[in-house]
């Protein structure tokens, strides 16, 4: 257990120097450098234009598709993960316990295609 | 008080070292690979790319880093400043950390932990924030555009990654990235027992990084660059070096699963004489030289297309691969 | 061990604290990027106890998935502040009371456990000698096939819901008929005519 708890022990200290790392660059930067805000330079590019009103506005449903769809199939290759490690021990039937899954889920990859959820336009 | 410091402080010191030991060097090898990136479309073009600071050009991406880093930082007035500020320094952050397990040798690795080929999947799934948050706190529309182009892009291309990365463990048996690599000393490099997934893979990685033919998101024609328009000096330099730091990742992860990592080409008298982080470094520059090939010869990819290749080439068939793959292993008894 | 235990207060205080302020941050986009600390921080907690391939998959289905959905949600939609706010005394009640049976749920499952109270009765995560990815995988496909399938089952019918709820075709666009512009030939688009001077088609 103090073995395994080691081993992540580097990934902690490569966290805390990397954000260190980013923070001092950007902060250095802002010291060092000469600062002159002024209007003009401040607002949002848009070519020479003020503009008319807030950047974040709706847009196409699509982009939300996709992302349901992600975590669909995200959650798929996450239970995959377990079953690849493992498949030399479970065998025939966890072979197909695995296949069946996939075929359920690709049942419904079917139907995305079919219903043109993948096509953009 | 002696016991203390043996025990708890000395190992984060000499963890600590070894942790800038990797970092500096990344950071040398980010700016090179930039300027190796000029001199190589250059040369395919037939022009000299840099030629005038240092010999050769040599230390062009010096000052061009100490160019940005006397720039001033531009905050828009309606940006939000804190998400805005953050972003840059998540992208840079996990461009990063991800090398924390990355074996460069036999041994040669800071953390060996079980679960290499998920955290670094892990970390690689997180890259899509940088750019979200970059494109919602610019509030700028074409900064706004980009980012959602690309977060759609980098999850989609983040799950035939995901199912191709599942093909070599099935193989290898194991999440542990040394383990990887030694399996390969016994079955060969999993590019020969997998090319097509290779080659996909390959693919998928510049998608992800958002590289030429697929750089949509940073588009110049049509969105000034996308999610960093609004981004000046070292803001903007992180956004860069957290790309660059990306691509040297991706090309890392693509020679422990497919190219045997460290492993020399043959286990003979000449290719074992050079030692294997020599051999894991020239393995990564050949596939840092893949991107830079692809983007000095291909035009870019329409959005739509882009997609499709995703969704409808790469899923099914990484998903038809690994039911092959699994067939062959579970029937014929090659299991690990 | 005072390390991991140190470790684990800081874990578990900042989980807990984000948790806080995913409810009480003003701007949504500020709640789910506390939400996602809060995640992190359990993945920690999970790695901590030797979870650590449940810890992995943490951040990367619900950091690396789900909470990009969220901002999604979150960051593109015009949402009212003001009147967010209005509702907050009305659902009051229905919030407490929701929370409420959650609590007596809670209290009722942990009340059925024996907590051990040595180091040593603790349930591990895995047996001695075998990683995380294995001892799951050996139970979860063949132990557990019902519940596995159900699972495949469930992520059918969220695919079947996302399409049904969000998917609109708009009429006016153009797309991109790969085969129809393989299938067309010379033959039908072009006509080759002889014009006489002066005369015109």
């Amino acid at each position: 257990m103090a073995d395994y708890l080691a081993e992540y022990l580097p990934v902690l200290i490569f966290l805390a120097i990397a954000i260190a790392l980013a923070a001092m660059i950007v902060m250095a930067s802002w010291m060092i450098a000469p600062q002159h805000p002024e209007r003009e330079k401040l607002s949002a590019y848009e070519c020479g234009f003020e503009p008319f009103d807030d950047a974040r506005g709706r847009f196409d449903v699509r982009f939300y598709l996709v992302a349901i769809l992600f975590i669909v199939f995200d959650l798929e290759v996450a239970f995959l993960f377990p079953w690849a490690v493992a498949l030399g021990e479970i065998g025939v039937l966890g072979f197909w316990s695995m296949m069946l899954f996939l075929a359920v889920l690709t049942v419904g990859f079917v139907y995305e295609w079919r219903k043109g959820a993948l096509e953009w336009e | 008080m002696a016991e203390i410091f043996w025990g708890v402080i000395w190992p984060v010191i000499v963890l600590a070292a070894a942790t800038v030991a990797i970092v500096v060097p990344l950071l040398l090898a980010v700016a090179y690979l930039t300027y190796a990136e000029r001199k190589i479309i250059a040369a395919m073009q037939l022009r000299q790319g840099p030629m005038f600071v240092g010999p050769y050009g040599l230390l062009q991406p010096i000052a061009d880093g100490l160019k940005l880093f006397f720039k001033e930082t531009v905050v828009p007035t309606r940006a939000n400043k804190g998400v805005f500020v953050l972003a840059p320094m998540i992208t840079f952050i996990l461009a990063l950390i991800g090398w924390a397990v990355i074996p460069f040798g036999d041994g040669l690795v800071l953390a060996d932990i079980n679960v290499g080929v998920l955290y670094l999947f892990a970390v690689s799934s997180l890259g899509v924030y940088g750019i979200v948050m970059a494109g919602w706190a610019s509030n700028s529309r074409y900064a706004f555009l980009g980012a959602l182009r690309s977060s759609a892009q980098m999850v989609s291309y983040e799950i035939s990654m995901g199912l191709i990365i599942i093909n070599v463990l099935m193989t290898a048996g194991s999440l542990n990235l040394s383990e990887i690599v030694r399996a390969q000393a016994e079955h060969g490099w999993y590019a020969l027992w997998h090319f097509p997934m290779f080659m996909i893979f390959l693919v998928s990685i510049i998608a992800e990084t958002n590289r030429l033919p697929f750089d949509l998101p940073e588009d110049e024609a049509s969105l000034v660059t996308g999610y960093n328009v609004e981004y000046s000096s070292m803001t903007f330099a992180l956004f860069f070096l957290g790309e660059y730091a990306n691509m040297i990742l991706m090309s890392a992860i693509a020679t422990i699963l497919f190219l045997g990592g460290w492993l020399p080409p043959l286990e003979m008298a000449p290719f074992t004489w050079i030692p294997g982080p020599v051999w894991f470094f020239l393995k990564v520059a050949a596939v840092l030289f893949v991107y830079i090939w692809a983007r000095a010869t291909l035009p870019r990819y329409r959005y739509d297309q882009l997609m499709r290749l995703g969704w409808k080439v790469f899923l099914p068939l990484s998903l038809a691969w690994i039911v092959l793959t699994s067939a062959v292993l579970v029937f014929l008894d090659l299991a690990p | 061990m005072t390390a991991a235990l140190f470790v684990f207060y800081l874990l578990a205080f900042v989980t807990v604290a984000a948790a806080v302020m995913v409810i009480a941050a003003r701007n949504p986009v500020h709640a789910v990027l506390f939400l996602i600390l809060a995640f992190f921080n359990s993945a920690g907690l999970l790695i901590l106890v030797g979870a650590e391939l449940v810890g992995m998959l943490l951040i990367v289905v619900y950091v690396g998935a789900v909470a990009v959905l969220f901002l999604f949600v979150v960051m593109m939609l015009d949402i009212n502040f003001v009147q967010l706010r209005e509702g907050f005394l009305q659902y009051l009640p229905v919030g407490a009371l929701v929370g409420l049976v959650l609590l007596v749920e809670l209290i009722m499952v942990l009340g059925t456990r024996v907590v051990p109270t040595t180091a040593a009765a603790m349930p591990r995560a895995a047996p001695e000698g075998v990683t995380n990815a294995e001892a799951l995988g050996r139970l979860l496909y063949t132990d557990y096939f019902y519940l596995f399938q159900a699972a495949g089952v469930v992520l059918l019918v969220a695919i079947v819901g996302a399409i049904t709820l969000t998917l609109r075709h708009r009429p006016d666009a153009r797309r991109q008929d790969i085969a129809a512009q393989v299938r067309r030939r010379p033959q039908d688009t072009l006509e080759v005519r002889k014009v006489r001077p002066r005369s015109g088609i």
